[in-house]
């Protein structure tokens, strides 16, 4: 059986144009009518071009601001493109988001009539559907009440149902499986595979990489207006986890308040005089220093530590904080490294561990001391490098112990 | 990981190829005229129940303000100013009046603010841009007609008889609702632009009350030139016809006010020009409302 394209398209660029200086008004339109507007050119989306096979279940993913939701309105045809072509095949839904044209003081009976009407259906054709629509949102105790009056999630059932049952070829939903209680949810479900066994062609737009690893054929990440990558949703969500965390500050990492050893916690001041950790890095099993690791493999973190002037017994600890400053994890070079170091020594200390970190934002920390009992510190730098675990799975708590799970009868 | 939940590979729907088509972006007019037509009156009807049938006086109310209106001005300018006297069926006229601009001032009053109220809609739903304000105008369609009922049957029970030159109101109705959605329109696409026109139009409306033969009639103004300059207004035009045709055939048609000849076909070609000027600019913003808003 061979399909064909449902939807294509090709080099598509949609700039948006914001003006420096507003002109709000008609009357200063008519104060200045020969000022020039400047304007910022914004470049959201920058030849994009791919296609969807008809009966395909496709995926959109990208950070906030990537492009994707312009990318879908700009399918939709609610936004007008610069350049480039979109050529659809098939009748298309002509809205990206649930509920849209809900109006809160009608019953569920007139939305439902009027909403089967934006959708493409004539009026006599939407009360025709209309008990279809209505058994399977299960709202038929409701038809009556005000919208208003509806939970978000019964509010979520009815467009959805307006939706599947407006029967049209491509569908373009974002963000759609965030409402609803589970059991809705899971009906969503069905009704998506049920839509895909009928070929009909989605285009979904999400952040849930569930979602789209469990039900898409294909998926695309966009980044900053162009596609990154396309293909195996698999491989496409994990580029997207790595991308997510990679982008400085990146959105899931919660970020490290001001550490409470930096400071009056030390007992004694670093004596940075005499010795001072001089570098920081983690690298992965590349031996490539990144900021992002998978929730398996190893970790590797480095320190280059000076001697100022020489020093009897050092000892150079590592160790990694949580984002809640809880040490999770340290070592030290103790038996390790010499007994003295010379002054304008300086020594590459190497830790190589096991991941079993939970998804988080990790602090690296290290400090150098000298000295029989190293009460002396001479140097401490509580944040010296950071890095993010990243996961498609669920972790139930900071460290993974190795373990064995039994059920018994 | 994933490789072990791979998709099932796509169903090709069942059935022809369906035709290939471009998507171009949105416009004003665009897609099946069937659902421009049935999006623009489930739109209008919708929000004429909401208006009316929310409260519960319903559309009494929507009959009240016009009548209210009607007392207060029939007090001030008949009864105080006396600007009635000597004028055939004064009241009648004073009332048909009022019916047809606050038809104009509500429909173009709302539709100034009608895209961006509907901004939800604009920006997450691909659909002719122009159904908003014609929309909007249909829902004070819907009023007007029910309120002209109510005229024909004051006028009636007043003791004006019905003539043959009542078969002209369809025509004075079209003009009126046409010039209408050309103002609602233009109206509309500069607010999403200019925010400002709201208050702007608010004074034009306001002045174009005072200006429009509601209360005072064409005999009142002396000089030719003064009538050719009022009757240039096609609000003032077509209630100067509607009071020759409805209430009073003695009184003069918007020919004979501008002193005969082609004169008439000013206040036309104005109409005529204002409602082009709505289409043009209209269709000129739609691709962009959605990113405007």
């Amino acid at each position: 059986m061979s399909g064909y394209a449902a939807i294509e398209v090709d080099t598509l660029d949609k700039t948006f144009r914001l003006p420096r200086q507003q002109m709000h008004t008609l009357k200063e339109r008519a104060l200045h009518p020969l000022r020039r507007i400047d304007h910022d050119e914004l470049r959201v989306l920058r030849g994009i071009s791919f296609g969807v096979q008809a009966g395909e279940f496709f995926g959109v993913v990208g950070r906030n601001g990537s492009g994707k939701s312009t990318l879908l309105k700009c399918l939709a045809g609610i936004y007008r493109a610069d350049a480039g072509r979109i050529r659809i095949a098939g009748q298309l839904a002509p809205f990206i988001e649930l509920g849209v044209g809900f109006n809160p003081d009608l019953t569920a009976r007139e939305n439902v009539i009027i909403n089967a009407v934006m959708m493409g259906l004539t009026p006599r054709e939407a009360r025709y559907r209309f008990d279809d629509i209505i058994e399977f949102a299960e709202l038929s105790d409701f038809l009556d009440l005000k919208l208003k009056n509806y939970s978000s999630g019964m509010h979520v059932r009815l467009a959805f149902s307006v939706m599947v049952q407006s029967d049209t070829d491509i569908l373009l939903i974002d963000e759609v499986l965030a409402v609803g209680d589970a059991a809705f949810q899971q009906k969503c479900i069905d009704v998506f595979y049920d839509l895909r066994e009928r070929g009909k062609t989605i285009v979904l737009v999400t952040h849930d990489m569930g979602t789209v690893e469990r039900f898409c054929h294909r998926a695309l990440l966009i980044s900053d207006g162009e596609i990154e990558t396309e293909g195996d949703p698999g491989e496409v969500g994990r580029r997207y986890l790595e991308l997510n965390f990679e982008h400085d500050g990146g959105v899931a990492a919660p970020a490290h308040p001001p550490s409470p050893s930096d400071g009056s916690m030390t007992e004694t001041e670093p004596d940075s005089a005499r010795a001072r950790v001089v570098e920081v890095w983690v690298e992965n099993e590349e031996e490539k220093r990144v900021k992002s690791f998978p929730d398996s493999g190893r970790i590797h973190l480095h320190a280059v530590v000076e001697a100022i002037e020489a020093l009897e017994a050092p000892r150079i600890v590592l160790w990694i904080d949580s984002p809640e400053w809880t040490r999770v994890f340290g070592a030290t070079s103790e038996g390790v490294i010499a007994s003295t170091l010379a002054a304008r020594e300086r020594v590459h200390l190497h830790v190589s561990l096991s991941n079993r970190l939970a998804p988080s934002h990790y602090a690296v920390g290290c400090s150098i001391a000298a000295g029989s009992g190293h009460q002396d510190i001479l140097d401490w730098r509580s944040n010296a490098a950071d890095f993010v675990v990243y996961s498609q799975r669920e972790h139930y708590g900071l460290v993974e112990i190795e373990h064995d799970v039994e059920v018994q009868p | 990981m994933s490789a072990t939940t791979r998709v099932a590979a796509p169903h090709t729907p069942d059935g022809p190829r369906p035709p290939t088509r471009e998507v171009t972006g949105p416009s004003a007019y665009g897609g099946t005229l069937r659902r421009f037509a049935n999006l623009t009156w489930i739109i209008a009807v919708t929000d004429f129940r909401v208006t009316y049938f929310g409260s519960a006086l319903g559309y009494l109310w929507s009959l009240m303000r016009p009548l209210l209106s009607f007392g207060v001005m029939f007090l001030v300018f008949s009864r105080a100013l006396r600007l009635g006297n000597n004028i055939k069926d004064y009241p009648v006229l004073l009332l048909f009046n009022i019916v047809l601009i606050m038809f104009f001032q509500e429909a173009t009053g709302l539709s100034v603010i009608s895209v961006i109220s509907r901004e939800q809609m604009v920006r997450k739903m691909q659909f002719p841009r122009m159904v908003i304000p014609l929309a909007t105008v249909l829902t004070a369609c819907f009023n007007f007609l029910l309120n002209l009922v109510a005229v024909f049957i004051f006028l009636l029970a007043y003791g004006v008889s019905p003539h043959w030159s009542w078969f002209g109101l369809p025509l004075l109705i079209v003009a009126l609702v046409t010039l209408t959605c050309g103002v609602a329109m233009l109206l509309s696409s500069l607010y999403v632009r200019y925010r400002d026109v709201s208050q702007i139009w608010g004074v034009i409306s306001q002045v174009l009350f005072y200006g429009s033969l509601v209360f005072f009639t064409i005999e009142r103004v002396h000089s030719t030139t003064l009538r050719r300059l009022v009757l240039s207004n096609p609000v003032a035009a077509i209630l100067q016809q509607g009071r020759h045709w409805i209430i009073d055939p003695s009184a003069p048609s918007v020919s004979r006010a501008m002193g005969g000849g082609l004169w008439w076909l000013l206040p036309v070609g104005i109409g005529a020009l204002i409602v082009a000027a709505g289409f043009v600019v209209f269709e000129r913003q739609a691709p962009r409302i959605a990113e405007l808003l």
